[in-house]
Order: structure tokens, then sequence, then C-alpha cells
């Protein structure tokens, strides 16, 4: 009777369930005069709650690498956790770590591997950015649901956030930005990204959770820490306050 | 159709064992030894691209001498079992003792059934967490296990090596101590070994995760320099300076190996003087 009048209970979570997970993040990923700089919120959701608040969407993928994942939570980090192991496979038995294209199409072959899931709602799609060792600068790749791969030239954004982050981005972008410059752009985009849309974290200072920000240069990848995020982000604060 | 000849158990094993001692003895030396850090495993290998050492996994390296295909091919095996056993379970699951197990299983399974034994030995070695200590497993042809505390000898004219080193291996000494001993010991009274001539590796607990590390021929040139280097610290300098002329005179033939230093005479380089000064210090080149 209930299900007759589209009241079901059980049937309208289902459908929730599958549409609400993917793209409940922002990730952005920019390239600047060392290489690249990778930055991701924290927040997890499930539907309209908040299901984890420490998430680490960007991931190491290797000394010159990272890997950034929007989309279905489970599936995503099994996907990062196989990719960091092929990558970390490859390099032992063959003595010498694989060139960024070789990495990025493996991850491209993993995500064409997710596909039936994908089809069924858990989709995976990530951003993968390092510093390419071959040619002395950071390069940037962006993925879709069947494995395609996409080069970009500046930055790239993923998520639900990405709109509002790429926007950001997109303004304050230009050829050799600093490491300083850079990192205060996507700490910018990420305030922005979680100021319009509720699927992304911002800084959380009660707690002490600050946004997994790191470059990727020619001496590797580097996370940056929560105190100079925190420092950074009082700056950015105060500036939203002032205007 | 000839008759089959009997031949007793004893003898077929007696006939591989020495078919495969003679070949890992015409092959050169490799030794791991346990030093403050972790454990430096160095091999002579005039070869830059061809590999006796490498990584297993985390904590764990993996040495070979002898046939080059037949010990590569336990390496990449090592590798794909320790990968998949820590993709399945955890990356704490993954230890030394149960891979040198497995290895022991295929070498003595191999020397067993099959015609020809593997004419390799293999050492693992892991380097311990916090607290725990280091551990060597050495592998021989016919699937014996050995573990050993101080440190390993493989390949070939290993008991003269090993007793060089008996008498040179201290415990808790420096990297650039331990490398200096091991080094003299490879050589031997005849031959000084140069940077070039070695391969060396470490698994040391000071790298994070992945302990293993390749040292590059300058850093170990750089490390074998009996007179300490500029810009290393001032406790090395002090420790090898107040050294006194060693009982093992050879030593100071490796100083020539990468620059002639205006210093004469023997150089005490197994440095059991200054084992208590901070090991962190050694690391400052590579």
């Amino acid at each position: 009777m209930m299900r007759r009048l589209g009241l079901d209970p059980f049937n309208s979570i289902h459908a929730d369930s599958s549409l609400a997970v993917p793209h409940a993040t922002t990730c952005v990923a920019v390239r600047y005069a060392d290489g690249v700089v990778m930055a991701g919120d924290r927040r997890a959701t499930s539907g309209n709650l908040i299901s984890h608040r420490t998430m680490e969407k960007v991931a190491q993928a290797d000394r010159h690498s990272a890997v950034a994942i929007a989309g279905t939570a489970g599936p995503a980090m099994e996907m990062v956790k196989l990719f960091q192991l092929q990558l970390e496979h490859y390099e032992k038995v063959e003595g010498q770590a694989l060139s960024l294209d070789g990495k990025a199409n493996q991850l491209s072959a993993m995500v064409r591997g997710n596909l039936p899931a994908a089809m069924q709602g858990m989709v995976v799609v990530p951003i993968f950015a390092g510093y390419d060792l071959l040619s002395d600068v950071g390069r940037l790749f962006t993925y879709d649901v069947t494995g395609g791969r996409y080069e970009e030239t500046e930055y790239v954004a993923t998520g639900s956030g990405s709109l509002h982050a790429g926007t950001v981005i997109k303004l304050g972008f230009r050829e050799g930005l600093s490491r300083d410059e850079v990192v205060n752009l996507v700490l910018r985009a990420l305030w922005e990204a979680a100021d319009a849309d509720s699927a992304t974290g911002g800084p959380d200072v009660r707690r002490g959770i600050y946004p997994v920000v790191a470059t990727i240069a020619a001496e590797g990848y580097v996370r940056l820490d929560d105190e100079e995020l925190k420092t950074r982000y009082e700056t950015i604060i105060a500036e939203a306050t002032r205007s | 159709m000839s008759m089959p000849y009997y031949v007793s158990p004893e003898q077929v094993m007696k006939d591989r064992a020495d078919y495969a001692r003679k070949g890992i003895a015409r092959g050169r030396a490799l030794v791991g030894a346990i030093y403050a850090d972790g454990v430096a495993i160095v091999a002579e290998n005039p070869s830059n691209t061809l590999r006796k050492v490498s990584e297993i996994y985390d904590r764990i390296a993996f040495g070979g001498v002898g046939r080059y295909n037949e010990f590569d091919q336990l390496r990449v095996a090592g590798v794909r079992a320790a990968d998949l056993k820590g993709y399945q379970y955890s990356r704490h699951d993954v230890d030394a003792r149960s891979l040198a197990n497995n290895y022991a299983q295929i070498l003595g399974q191999i020397f067993t059934h099959e015609m020809k034994p593997m004419e390799i030995e293999i050492l693992v070695a892991e380097v311990g967490r916090t607290g725990m200590p280091e551990q060597l497993f050495h592998i021989l042809y016919d699937g014996t296990v050995m573990d050993e505390k101080r440190f390993s000898v493989l390949g070939g004219d290993a008991d003269a090596i090993t007793g060089r080193m008996n008498s040179t291996w201290t415990a808790g000494a420096s990297l650039k101590a331990t490398l200096s001993t091991v080094t003299a010991a490879l050589g031997g009274p005849e031959r000084s070994l140069k940077a070039e001539d070695l391969e060396v590796a470490l698994l040391t607990r000071l790298n994070g995760r992945r302990c293993f590390q390749r040292l590059t021929d300058e850093q170990v040139a750089l490390l074998l320099l009996a007179e300490p280097a500029a810009e290393s610290t001032a406790t090395d300098e002090s420790g090898l300076e107040s050294g006194s002329p060693t009982e093992s005179g050879d030593t100071s033939e490796s100083t020539e190996a990468a620059e002639p230093t205006p210093s004469s005479g023997p150089v005490e380089l197994a440095g059991d003087e200054h084992s208590d000064s901070p090991p962190i210090s050694e690391a400052d080149p590579i």
C-alpha cells in the first residue's frame, strides 16, 4: 500500500544513497613554478550527513606523484591503495620507477576497470598530478568514469565544490606562481568551495582539522603541516572578514 | 638400451652440493652487516645495472650471489609475495622470517627434486622496528637457513671474509666505520676495493616507511675516505682521528679509493672507539 503510494521508506533510502554518495568533495591541483600543488578537503558525507571529518582524499602515490579522489569513498580508497601498491611493486621489480605517463595510464586502466561499479552509482573519478622527471615539469591529469585520461596544463578541480574552487583558481592563476602564492590560492579556492558547497568541509579550527595540501616538485611529495595551514587560514579569514 | 646404474642418494646429494658450491664459489662475495642504524649490505659488483642487492619491502632487503638469473627470479617472487601479503593483510604482517622460510622451501625443493640445484645463496635482511633487533637470514643452495646475529657473508671466499669480519666487526658501529670494515674484509690483504667495485645498499630506520636505500658511487667514495670530509660533523672527526694504528693494516688501502688524502700511515677505520657517537651524523652526506 505504502509502496503504491510512493511512500516506501526503504526504496527512497536506496535511491538516495546511490545518488548522493558520489562527488561529495573538492580536490584541486594547480601547476606552479617548481611543480604541482594538490589539495583536498577532509569531509566525507553520506546523503546530507557528515560521515567522516578527517578523510584524506589527497594521497601520495609514490615519491613524485599524488592522486586525489572524488566519488564513493570505499572503492576510491581501495583504488588508491591498489594504485600505490602497483607503482611500488613496479619500482621494486624493475629497479626503477614508472614514468609519469606510465603512472597516469595505469590509473586510467584502474578507473576503466571500475566502470561496472560506476554504472551502479559507485563512481570514482581521480585526479592525478606529479613531477615528470624526464621533462622536469609538473603535470596534471584528470579522468572520466570510463577511464578517459585528459592532461591539463594549468589546473584541475574535481568534486561537488569544483565549480567554486575552479573559478577561484581560474581568476588567480598565472604561469609560474611561487609556492607561497599557489598554496594561498588553493586554500582560498577550498575556502570558497566550502563556503558554497555543503559537501565540502572548511578548515575546522576547533578540532584542528585542515585540508590536505601537498607540493610535488623535483625533491618529491611534501605535505604541508597543519601549523602552516593554520597561519595561512588565519590570514584568509582576516581578509574575508575585512571585505 | 643401457642398464641404469645404481647411485646412492648420499652420492647424488654430495654431487649436487659440490656442483652448487663450485658455482657459488666462482662468484664474488656479498656481506650484510648490522650497524648502528640498521643493516648495510655491500656486494662486490662491478656492474652498475645488474643488481645483487635490492628492496623487497618496507623493512626487508634481498641480497643474492651466484647465478644472476636464478637469484633474480627468487627476488621477483619475493617482492610479489611480500606485496601481496601486505595488500591482503597489513604492511605490518610482512616479515623477513616468513619470506626466508619461503625461499628455503623453494631452494630445498629444487635441490632435492631437480637435476640441477640453484647455484645461489640468498640474504634476507630486516631492520627491526623501534626496540626490535635486526635480522639476517642466510639461505643456502639446498634450503638451509641460518639466522645470523652480527653479519652474513655470502658467495666466493666466504670463509676467509668471515674470518676477517670476525676480527674487525663491532656492535653499534657507525655507517662509515662499518662500510670500511666490510670493504676491507671483502678485499682482503691483497686488494683494495674502490667505490666503483662495490654495490652498497642500506636498510636504515632513519628513512621512514621504506627503509631501503641505495648508495651511489660518490656517496660510497665519500664514506670510504679515511679523513672525514669537510662537511661531516665534529663528532666523527674526533672519533676517527683519535684512532690508533690498526691491527689490520690493509684497511688503509681503501682510503686511496676516491681521493688521495695528505694523511699518511694507517688510519683506524673500524670505529669501535666512537661507537657511542650520534649515529645520525653518518647519514648527512647521503
